[in-house]
């Protein structure tokens, strides 16, 4: 394995627009303003760029959560820049937010937490349905095709829980390209999974990273999977200790 | 997924629905709520009703009768005077004519009646017996009192030389129709007149003692010629009987007494019993509501994953709100529509039940629609509002955390 340093993210920064997502100097601090004031992030600088496959390692407790719900517009940072698709997210009022969140960023978590009231497909056409308030034919292909290119036409129209559990997870990835994300953030997508049927997933993953050139930043424990990725981002104590294009693969 | 329906109702009727145990629970809870309150409101309205209708069926709303005759001191101050109150004497309305067509000019008056109403006797052979004599204009008068479907036996046309009197006096007098009778006054007028109608107000006093004349033999008899000793209103709702009462006293200075002031026990005791109505609605569409955000709040607890994640997917905080507001409102209304059709069951059953020895029902039990219209726009109002609490927590329930849990 060789390591090199990512170019563009040290040295002057390019401009925001090129980057999926750039992090200024971001630091995150709980408890503000009271004795039991804690900074769990330090200064993060990091860019990601359109098509990226990137891993985000570490130990527990390093940030790494902390870091995924700043990126993800869950949470804000207590100072830094983030920027998404160039736009300066420190500028935004909570419902821009929801709505930059909503269209320019998937989620895929540890679990799926799909609705189970829901079949898969309608599963799948949450988000758009959430974003356009009724019901229609075209989010419903859209939502079928997602389920095709995940490999699940056959078991669309069963109920959210009467699917196995790796089959769950790939609704929970094609829900979060429902809208066509420029960015996925994965939290362990697969944490839960026996070893054949995470990488059945994260084989998912790639493949849509390939197909649709989004952007892709998961969080993984497991060394074989970070291996597969294009990047790898270690998080130790709430910096980044190495960040290096995994030239291995 | 249907095409009609809006995000936040699809969800909140795939939430309602996955909960289903939870969910009829509630809503049975509601019913059984919605049926009593319908139950207790029909059985006191028709109550209410049946005794209203009753009194007003032997009394006018409003009666106008001539101002009281005040006894003046002659002499002012200095000396120790007692005033004594005057006697009343019998008198007509002063220019009854137009008073009364100014009454009927009011807006809400129906139908106006003159009466002249006095003391007399009745004889017949050997039997005296008093009377109260009540002349009257029939025509008016029938849309005033119901007095044509008590008369059981004869009719009231009453021309000048007619009398109806009701069953009892025509017993202890021996008369019948067609029968002739003397009628005597105090002040020495006497006619003899022929019983053309028998009537039947189901009070004993009133059958033996009141009689009704024509108006212009009651006012020969009475010495009033060309006067009214009242006149009798009618209006279109009988509980502003009060206010226009006051408002008649206002424009022709005439005493003006009411049904309402003239029954004051009988009101206070339909105000006491449309109190405790109000009390018991309130205390079972409290308990309908915590019942309903009880429900929710757990389900919001249960849910607070799957909403993070909604939140996650870019669904607003307004969207959320509303999905817990619909079911609230959901819940209610099924529950109300449930609710109404069991509290027509009671009613129904209730009156096969309640009936007299006879086997006619005890009273009828009046079923307005408006009623049930009421009872599901109240129970969804109470839906959503006992809603609130829980929408609230779950559209401020922080994503990050919620997903991480």
């Amino acid at each position: 394995m060789v390591e090199t340093t990512v170019p563009g993210d040290a040295g002057p920064p390019s401009a925001p627009a090129a980057d999926t997502l750039r992090l200024g100097g971001v630091c995150k601090s709980y408890g503000v303003g009271t004795p039991v004031e804690n900074e769990v992030l330090h200064g993060i600088d990091l860019a990601l760029r359109p098509g990226e496959f990137a891993a985000l390692v570490g130990p527990s407790g390093g940030g790494k959560s902390t870091l995924l719900s700043l990126m993800g517009l869950l949470d804000r940072p207590s100072a830094g820049s983030l920027h998404i698709l160039g736009e300066d997210t420190g500028k935004l009022n909570d419902s821009q937010l929801t709505r930059l969140r909503g269209s320019a960023i998937g989620f895929v978590f540890q679990y799926h937490h799909l609705l189970p009231a829901f079949t898969a497909l309608e599963n799948v056409m949450m988000p758009i349905l959430a974003a356009r308030g009724r019901p229609d034919r075209d989010m419903r292909d859209t939502a079928a095709a997602l389920l095709d290119q995940v490999g699940l036409t056959p078991w669309r129209d069963h109920l959210a829980n009467n699917i196995s559990g790796g089959q769950q997870q790939r609704v929970a990835v094609a829900r979060a390209l429902a809208m066509q994300p420029s960015l996925v953030l994965a939290d362990e997508p697969t944490g839960n999974l026996d070893t054949k049927t995470a990488d059945g997933v994260f084989d998912t993953l790639r493949r849509v990273n390939e197909a649709s050139h989004t952007t892709f930043l998961i969080v993984t424990h497991d060394p074989r999977l970070a291996q597969r990725c294009d990047r790898i981002i270690d998080l130790v104590d709430g910096r980044i200790v190495s960040d290096r294009a995994n030239v291995a693969r | 997924m249907n095409p009609l329906l809006p995000f936040e109702w699809i969800a909140a009727f795939r939430f309602m629905r996955e909960g289903l145990s939870q969910t009829l629970l509630i809503i049975t809870g509601v019913a059984l709520g919605v049926a009593v309150i319908v139950f207790m409101s029909a059985l006191l309205s028709g109550l209410q009703s049946n005794i209203i209708r009753r009194t007003l069926n032997s009394q006018a709303p409003i009666v106008v009768l001539p101002p009281e005759q005040l006894a003046r001191p002659l002499r002012q101050g200095g000396v120790a005077v007692t005033v004594q109150p005057r006697s009343q004497k019998l008198r007509s309305i002063d220019q009854w004519q137009k008073i009364r067509a100014d009454i009927e000019r009011m807006p809400d008056v129906t139908e106006v009646t003159p009466v002249v109403s006095g003391p007399g006797f009745a004889l017949r052979g050997n039997a005296t017996k008093a009377v109260t004599l009540i002349g009257i204009e029939p025509e008016s008068y029938l849309r005033v009192i119901a007095l044509a479907e008590k008369v059981i036996q004869g009719d009231i046309t009453l021309t000048s030389t007619d009398i109806v009197i009701g069953t009892e006096l025509a017993k202890d007098l021996g008369a019948g129709l067609g029968d002739k009778l003397r009628v005597s006054t105090a002040s020495g007028a006497v006619e003899t007149l022929r019983v053309t109608g028998i009537f039947d107000f189901g009070n004993k006093a009133v059958n033996g003692r009141n009689v009704f004349v024509g108006l212009r033999t009651a006012q020969s008899l009475l010495n009033l010629v060309g006067g009214v000793s009242s006149l009798e209103i009618k209006i279109r709702d009988p509980f502003a009987a009060e206010t226009i009462a006051q408002a008649i006293y206002a424009e022709t200075g005439l005493l003006a007494d009411s049904w309402i002031k003239t029954n004051a026990q009988f009101f206070t005791a339909i105000a006491a019993q449309s109190l405790s109505n109000t009390v018991i609605r309130f205390f079972v569409g409290l308990t309908a509501a915590l019942g309903i955000a009880s429900v929710l709040v757990v389900s919001v607890v249960q849910k607070s994953k799957e909403i993070g994640i909604l939140r996650a997917m870019g669904t607003s905080r307004g969207q959320i709100l509303r999905l817990f507001l619909v079911q609230g409102g959901a819940m209610g209304l099924a529950g109300s529509m449930l609710g109404s059709l069991l509290g027509y069951v009671f009613l129904l059953v209730w009156q096969g039940v309640a009936r007299n020895p006879d086997g006619t029902p005890l009273f009828s039990i009046e079923i307005p629609p408006l009623l049930f219209l009421a009872a599901a726009v109240g129970a969804t109002l109470v839906g959503i509002l006992s809603a609130v609490v829980p929408a609230r927590q779950a559209a401020r329930l922080d994503p990050a955390v919620a997903i991480r849990g």
